[in-house]
Order: C-alpha cells, then structure tokens, then sequence
C-alpha cells in the first residue's frame, strides 16, 4: 500500500502529513522531532551511563573535554561536567524531563482551554462573558511574569512549574477554540444534531470538537515549543525545576559559571540540543499553520 | 472620549485589586504569613511583635484591609537582608532596569523596522526569505541562551565588550545614567542586545505584515498615479499607516519586556529590580519579591492603560468600537 493511499487528503492527519512532505525544510524538522521523542523516550537504554546514579560517577572524570576516554575505555564523546558525568547521558535525561513538562503541560493545559472554550462558545451570554474576562485577563500578562509570580510566592518544585506552566496556556487554547467554535456553532449540522435531539455534552465533544481540531493542533504545536522554551528560562533562573529534576534549563544553568573558564561544552551542547528541539517544533508548527489555515495566528 | 478614558481606568484599577488579591493570597492563605514576613532569625519577641503589627491574629479579611492600606502608603514590609523597606530598595533600582528596557525597545525597532520594510518590500525574495527564518530563528533561540552566547563570543573570546555589571553613572541635563559615560555605554550594549533581541522578531514581523497589507491598497496606486517618487511614497504615506499598530504593540510589549528584563539582568548581573527579585528569591527575602510582584504588575497596568488611551487618540476606530 503507498503512502498516498494510506493517508487520504481528505483526511486531518493525511492533510497534516502531506503538508508536511512538502515543504522539505518541515520534513527534516519533523525527523529531528520524531528522532528527539524517541531519545526521550527511550533514553536510558540508550545512554552509556546512568547521570544521576552516583556511584557509576567518578570526581577524577569531572570536566573532561568532549572526546576524552576514562579508565574503563567509555568514550565520553561530549565531556563531561564537574561531577564527572557523561554530558550525552545527562542530555538525554535531561531531554526526557524538558518534553516530559512541556508536552504534559500542553496537554492538560489544551484539555482545559478546550472545555472552557466549547463552553463559552456554546452557550454564550453570561457564561461566554465570564470565561473571556479570565482569558483576557491572562493574556494580558506576559507568560514570564505570571509564572515569575507564581513560583515566587509557590517556591520551586516540578508540580509547581508544570501547574504555571498551565495556568499561562490555557487562555491561549481557549480562544482559539471558542473562536472555531463560534463559526462552526452556527453550521447545519449542529441545528440538525440539536434537533435530532443528542444531548449537549455529545454535540460538544462528538460533533463541535473534531471541527475545531486544527487550529487546536498548531497552536499545540507552538505551545509546547513556548513551555519547553519557558521552562527552561525558569529553571536557569533557579526558580524552576529542583536541582532532582535536572532539565536542559538546569545543565545549562549548572555548566553556565565553568563557561567563562573555557569548559564550554558543559553548557554549549545542552543549550544546542535546546535550540534544535525548540527551533524544530517551531519549524513543524509554522508548516502546519501554513497548511490548515493560513491566517491563524497572524501576528 | 472621556468615558471611554474613565472605563478604560475602571478596568484597570479592577485587574490591579485581582492581582492585590492573588499577591494576598498567595501570602496568607497559602502560605505562613509568619513564616513568610517575619525573618527567620528573629526573636520570639520581636515574632510576636511584627505578628500584632501585621494583625495576624485578625480574620482574614481584616488582614487585607491592612494588607491594602498599607500597600496604598507605600509600605510594603522591610526586606530582611537590608533591614530597609523593600518598596525603597525596588525604587533605587529601578532606573536601571527602565534604562536597560528602553534601550533595549530603541535597538528592537531601529533593527527591526528597515529589516520589516525590507522583506516586505520584496515579498518572497531570497534576502525575505533570510530575515523571516532568522526571525523563527529570533524567537526560538531562549533569550538567556542568547545571552550566554553574547557573553561567550563578545566578552570571553573576542574581549570587546564587559560581560558583567552596570557601567559607571553620568549626568546630563539633570538625567543620571550610564548612557552617558563611554565605559557605561559599552556595559550597556550587551544586555540591551540581549534584551532586544526578544522583541526584535516581533517588530520585524508586525512591519512586514504591515507593508505588505497596506502596498496594495487604493492610496498608494493614487500616490503613484499622481507620480510621487517610490521613495516618498513608502516612507511618509506607508509608513504612517503602520506606525499605527506597531507603537501600539511595542507600547505593550514595553510591560513584557520590564518583565523579561529578569533574565537579561540575571545573566548579566545587571543592578536593576530583576537581578534584585531572584536574588530575593534565593535568600528567602519575600517582603522585597511581594513588593516587587505589586510594583511590576501597577506598572505593566499603568502602561497598558496609556497605550489603549494613546490609541483611542490615534485610532478613534477603537473607542467606538468599544462604545458599542
């Protein structure tokens, strides 16, 4: 079966992966994407070294240049930081926990957005007023600030960032949804559902939602980029994740004060591997905004 | 026009006592007003003191009419570390975070408006092509990323400029600022870059996007028919019609960027209010973080409310449209 054939152009996601394919520059974005994921997902079978199991870690390793080898033959192709730990490895952990938050930060935060969004949109007046008074309120606040806020007066803790994290979203997914919602509210199909009498939870979720995906994915898409991004901003600030959590925010922060010093590699290469994954979920995004709709998000 | 000013003040003051409350809240409901007020090392007599002063042994909702009162007097707790009122240590620093933040919103435009007209000038040609992936590149680079890399290349390998600390401070026409001496100026230009760059995508975006609606429309055809040279007609007629969103957004992005100013401040160890909230952060100094919470948030109010009015003045689009 070719390709074309398994994903129909009718179909959301054969338009998603069709939008895609054609624009190359997407393409190698999408890879770099997909390749990442795995890495986080699969991390510890693929690292040489367990980062944050102490007694695998030796202090006369510490600072390595990349390259260099330690007794037992292990190359450590990208050095090593003060503590003697694979830089790889602790990328990889640190990959892990950085789209870990940002993905699950995402995801709730789009789940929330969208059922307050439907909800305003569907039924309107008071309802409808209330809930985009919130979003408005919220989104006239830089991202940075209300979370600066939050974890001032919260302290650190990975709950905590990923509950800021969401509280800064929401508003975003909201708008976007009752926005779709609103032209789509008004469609033949909804009068007939209501007059076929379905309940209004079905009509919201099985008839409203999946037309109001696509918007919904790009600026998934986008977010997830802004909370890796805003997670890592926090915890290099030393206001986000515990130093138990280590994210690519925190190795940059750690390897930051050795960087004046010449060892470079032990912030240069987590802060590499930040900009691809962020750079690519930009890149992939932008395609898809292209693709489902060309005036979203026209800023 | 009037009512419109006093709603738009209305809403303000209403977004000012929403976040009074959160600050509140976030203080004495979730946490140990004790605990957070009162310094650590302080004695059980001085405890029971500051207890009675701040009425802890009150109801809640007398405690915000004292948490009210006394922010709307200016005190906002003393800071533990100084031993001096925080709402005096934020105002010192101050001048240097607003000098940071506003040459750093100068470079944004004077960067981004020319490279704005140029791509949108010539839509979908190679040097377009560059700028608005260099802007995807601008807005995915992390800022504090950024930062470091400034220092690495500017500061570590080339030596050229100061990675550390605000210049010595000038004065002129009664203005104190390191704008003014030459060791000041070359401390200043890297955070400033740093900060810029943050917005830099935005405003060369909002410029494209601006060119490239308003080239094709009637009065621009009517300029050329009427022969006035390319030159005249893209930079007093186009212009002016996208200067009218673009001060309105860069006004705003003014309060975001006073936030942002956190993170080029820290990298930077630049003296200003943001280097002085995560350092209170980190020494558990919380009445300076709360008044910094309250000082930020009436300023980004304050600044939003002038830019809405400014721009009813420009645009009388928006005030009737609201009336409606």
């Amino acid at each position: 079966m070719s390709a074309t054939a398994l994903f129909r152009e009718d179909m959301l996601l054969g338009r998603l992966i069709m939008g895609i394919g054609r624009s190359p520059k997407a393409v190698i974005a999408a890879v770099v994407c997909v390749i990442l994921l795995f890495a986080a997902i699969a991390g510890p079978f693929l690292t040489p070294q367990d980062p944050y199991d102490l007694a695998a870690l030796d202090i006369l390793d510490s600072k390595l240049p990349p390259g260099s080898q330690n007794m037992d033959g292990l190359t450590y192709w990208l050095g090593t930081d003060g503590q003697g730990r694979d830089m790889f490895s602790a990328m990889v952990y640190g990959l892990r926990t950085s789209l870990g938050v940002g993905v699950f930060s995402g995801i709730v935060a789009l789940v929330v957005g969208t059922v307050l969004g439907l909800t305003a949109a569907y039924f309107g007046g008071r309802i409808d007023t209330l809930i985009m008074r919130v979003v408005d309120l919220m989104l006239g606040f830089p991202t940075i600030l209300v979370a600066l806020m939050l974890l001032a007066l919260l302290g650190q803790g990975l709950w905590k960032v990923i509950f800021a994290l969401i509280l800064v979203q929401w508003a975003t997914f909201a708008r976007a949804v009752r926005s779709a919602a609103l032209v789509e509210k008004n469609k033949d199909y909804v009068e007939a559902a209501v007059t076929l009498g379905i309940s209004t939870p079905r009509i919201l979720i099985g008839h409203l939602l999946p037309n109001c995906l696509p918007p919904l994915i790009v600026i998934g898409m986008l977010q997830v980029a802004n909370a890796i991004s805003a997670e890592a901003t926090l915890s290099f600030l030393g206001i986000g994740l515990p130093i138990t959590e280590p994210s690519l925010g925190l190795l940059i922060a750690n390897g930051y004060q050795l960087l004046m010093s010449g060892e470079y590699w032990i912030s240069v290469y987590p802060g590499v591997l930040l900009l691809i994954l962020v750079f690519s979920i930009n890149i992939v995004g932008d395609r898809l905004r292209e693709v489902l709709n060309p005036r979203l998000g026209e800023r | 026009m009037t009512v419109f000013v006093i709603r738009r003040f209305l809403q303000s003051i209403a977004v000012l006592v929403v976040t009074a409350v959160i600050v509140f809240l976030g203080i004495y409901a979730i946490g140990d007003p004790a605990e957070m007020l009162i310094s650590p090392d302080a004695s059980q007599a001085e405890r029971a003191q500051v207890v009675a002063s701040l009425g802890l042994d009150k109801p809640l909702w007398e405690q915000f009419f004292t948490f009210t009162w006394n922010a709307l007097h200016g005190d906002l707790g003393r800071s533990f570390v100084f031993n001096r009122p925080s709402i005096a240590l934020i105002f010192e620093r101050l001048p240097a975070t607003l000098e940071l933040t506003l040459t750093g919103l100068v470079f944004a435009i004077l960067l981004g408006i020319p490279l704005g007209l140029l791509s949108g000038l010539k839509p979908n040609s190679a040097t377009d092509e560059v700028i608005m992936t260099g802007s995807i590149f601008g807005f995915s680079l992390p800022s504090f990323w950024q930062g470091m890399m400034l220092i690495m290349i500017f500061s570590v390998w080339l030596g050229w400029l100061p990675s550390t600390g605000r210049g010595p401070v000038g004065e002129f026409l009664g203005l104190h600022s390191s704008l003014f001496t030459l060791d000041g100026l070359k401390h200043l230009i890297l955070p400033a870059i740093n900060l810029s760059l943050f917005k830099l995508s935005l405003v060369i975006r909002l410029t494209r996007t601006g060119v490239r609606e308003t080239m094709p429309l009637d009065f621009v055809k009517f300029a050329r028919a009427k022969g006035i040279s390319e030159r005249r007609i893209v930079f007093v007629h186009v212009f002016k019609n996208i200067l009218i969103p673009l001060i309105t957004v860069i006004g705003l992005e003014l309060g975001s960027m006073l936030a942002f100013a956190v993170v080029t401040e820290t990298i930077f160890a630049w003296p200003g209010i943001g280097k002085l909230l995560i350092d209170s952060i980190m020494r558990l100094d919380r009445p300076v973080v709360v008044a910094y919470l309250l000082v930020i948030v009436s300023l980004f109010i304050f600044i939003n409310f002038v830019v809405d009015v400014l721009y009813s003045l420009v645009d009388p689009r928006v005030r009737l449209g609201d009336a409606s």
